[in-house]
């Protein structure tokens, strides 16, 4: 991803199982609540965090998520890294269209958390796994 | 195991869900709410998420299957109590689950449920023109 | 290394008094500040600059040592953001004492063209960036109280009205870009909570026109209202804004439209099984229920 600011501290968080994104939602919500985040963006940040921590488990068969502070110039964001070394996403462009979906879902959760951050990336290679990292700031 | 209480009220089924739920639960709420429909023949359910504070797709759509599954079952649901930012949240992520009935609280949800479910039965006359709220 | 700084310390008396003098003659805004707060202001400046720990150099603005003197002028420029100065204003009070030291190094080093080259351009340099670091401070200080005046104008612009049990209304006036639409649905979507209310009327009334963005936002309102159990109506959509929202092809058939608020408020009394009426004058009876609504 192309470095939009300077990362300033992480965490790491496991993500095995489904009670795993229950804990990827607390921890994201305990950022937001110190970065003093509105209750409405609050919300945002950590819906999209359960779709892509989701993610993760069911397409990725597991992986990670990395929580960061970045700053850029005077603005502070956080971010939200989600990687997994599971199959990889072909066609990022058709995954990323509302109602695709591979799993049980509704297929909004790649499309929805995209709307709900402020940047949005898919890094992935078939066979090897997947990244997606989002932004939003403050 | 790890459930969500089902309270029942005469014909109807009352879920408050308090915990951050995750996927496993939300499936297990669904299957215990539509077996509990069938043995108390019920006609209603209300599900309150006052307490939810983040609503995704994933719980979206396990709340709009339990509303359509019901609906076979013959009982209304009906979804009380979203807060703001989750209906902001759920919009702005492409969920409008248009087939959900919804309350501002238990109280009018409980009101609407007995408007839908029981006013056939009890009222012989056209909807009232009392003032009544 | 420059001598301008011990010089400096040496000659306070007279550095301070002269560069009182120069501000007296820059500084002619009297309305805002008066001599006596002005001379205090240099002097405590002064004696910052005075009292720095040995070792720091006026060379050296980015070292420890002038961390004092850095927070005193962001203070000074914040206050002058506040009170009205304009940053040149700001910035000449600063600037003023530039000719007094230039005086000093004069007095001191006449002697010698090269020294005296060295320390005039030591104390050029050093009153350019104390000017810039308080024109920094001063834009600062004036981005907060543009910051903070937004605020209260979205505050004050969603005005939410109860006007019955269990209905509200939200008059919108003026132009919405995307920013004020948010805001306003949020206090919308709080204001149902918070009063209950089952019914919630937008008039639009008051908004000269309505783009597709401004359009979608008002859609994601009713649509997030609706996910709470309330239910919205737009009225006073206006002519034009009726034709933009076709042109633009915009979808308003699931969304209550009403020409006039009042015809909402009807709906809205209608809804919730309530009934207007006229009250018989001839009955003797007060009129309770709101007429011509």
């Amino acid at each position: 991803m192309r470095t939009t600011g300077t990362v300033q501290k992480t965490e790491t968080v496991p993500i095995q199982s489904s009670s795993d994104v229950v804990v990827v939602r607390q921890r994201v919500r305990a950022w937001t609540t110190d970065m003093k985040f509105s209750l409405v963006e609050q919300t945002k940040i950590i819906t999209a965090a359960s779709e892509l921590g989701r993610n993760t488990l069911e397409h990725g068969g597991g992986g990670k998520m990395e929580l960061s502070l970045v700053v850029n110039g005077a603005r502070q964001g956080i971010q939200l890294c989600f990687s997994d070394q599971g199959p990889g996403i072909a066609d990022i462009a058709q995954a990323l269209k509302d109602g695709y979906s591979t799993g049980q879902g509704m297929g909004l959760g790649l499309s929805g958390s995209k709307r709900l951050m402020n940047e949005f990336e898919i890094d992935s290679k078939p066979g090897v796994g997947t990244s997606i990292t989002a932004i939003r700031w403050k | 195991m790890e459930r969500i209480p089902i309270l029942r009220m005469g014909n109807y089924l009352l879920v408050t869900i308090q915990v951050d739920m995750h996927d496993k639960l939300a499936l297990t709420l669904q299957d215990d709410l539509t077996n509990r429909i069938t043995e108390v023949n019920a006609k209603g359910v209300l599900i309150d998420i006052s307490s939810l504070e983040i609503v995704d797709s994933f719980i979206g759509r396990t709340l709009a299957n339990i509303a359509s599954m019901a609906k076979v079952l013959d009982a209304e649901t009906v979804v009380v109590g979203m807060q703001p930012a989750v209906a902001i949240t759920l919009v702005e992520l492409g969920m409008s689950l248009p087939g959900i009935r919804t309350a501002l609280n238990v109280e009018s949800g409980m009101e609407y449920l007995r408007e839908t479910v029981t006013g056939h039965e009890e009222s012989d006359e056209d909807d009232g023109d009392s003032t009544e709220d | 290394m420059s001598k301008l700084l011990s010089a400096i310390q040496q000659n306070r008396e007279w550095v301070l008094q002269d560069w009182v003098q120069r501000l007296r003659q820059a500084v002619r805004r009297r309305d805002l500040i008066s001599d006596r707060e002005l001379e205090s202001e240099a002097s405590e400046i002064f004696s910052v600059i005075d009292s720095v720990p040995a070792g720091t150099t006026l060379e050296d603005f980015g070292s420890a040592g002038w961390q004092p003197l850095k927070e005193m002028l962001a203070a000074l420029s914040i206050s002058r953001a506040t009170a009205g100065f304009t940053p040149s204003e700001t910035a000449i009070f600063v600037l003023s004492l530039k000719p007094t030291l230039f005086a000093l190094a004069r007095q001191n080093w006449s002697k010698d063209a090269n020294d005296l080259f060295v320390e005039v351009s030591v104390a050029n340099d050093f009153v350019d960036k104390l000017a810039l670091y308080t024109t920094d401070s001063y834009i600062h200080g004036r981005d907060q109280v543009i910051a903070r005046q937004q605020e209260e104008m979205l505050e004050l612009s969603t005005p939410v009205v109860t006007l019955w049990d269990g209905i509200v209304a939200l008059p919108l006036i003026g132009t919405l870009d995307s920013a004020r639409t948010q805001v306003v649905m949020e206090s919308l979507l709080q204001a149902i909570v918070q009063t209950n209310s089952r019914f919630a009327i937008i008039d639009i009334t008051g908004v000269p026109t309505v783009d597709t963005l401004v359009a979608q936002h008002l859609l994601k309102t009713i649509t997030a209202a609706r996910l709470m159990g309330a239910e919205c109506i737009i009225s006073g959509i206006r002519p034009q804004i009726a034709q933009t929202i076709v042109h633009l092809g915009i979808n308003l058939e699931d969304v209550i439209t009403k020409a006039k608020l009042s015809d909402a408020f009807r709906l809205a009394l209608e809804r919730s099984g309530r009934k207007v009426t006229r009250a018989d004058k001839a009955n003797g009876s007060v009129a309770a229920a709101p007429r011509g609504v």
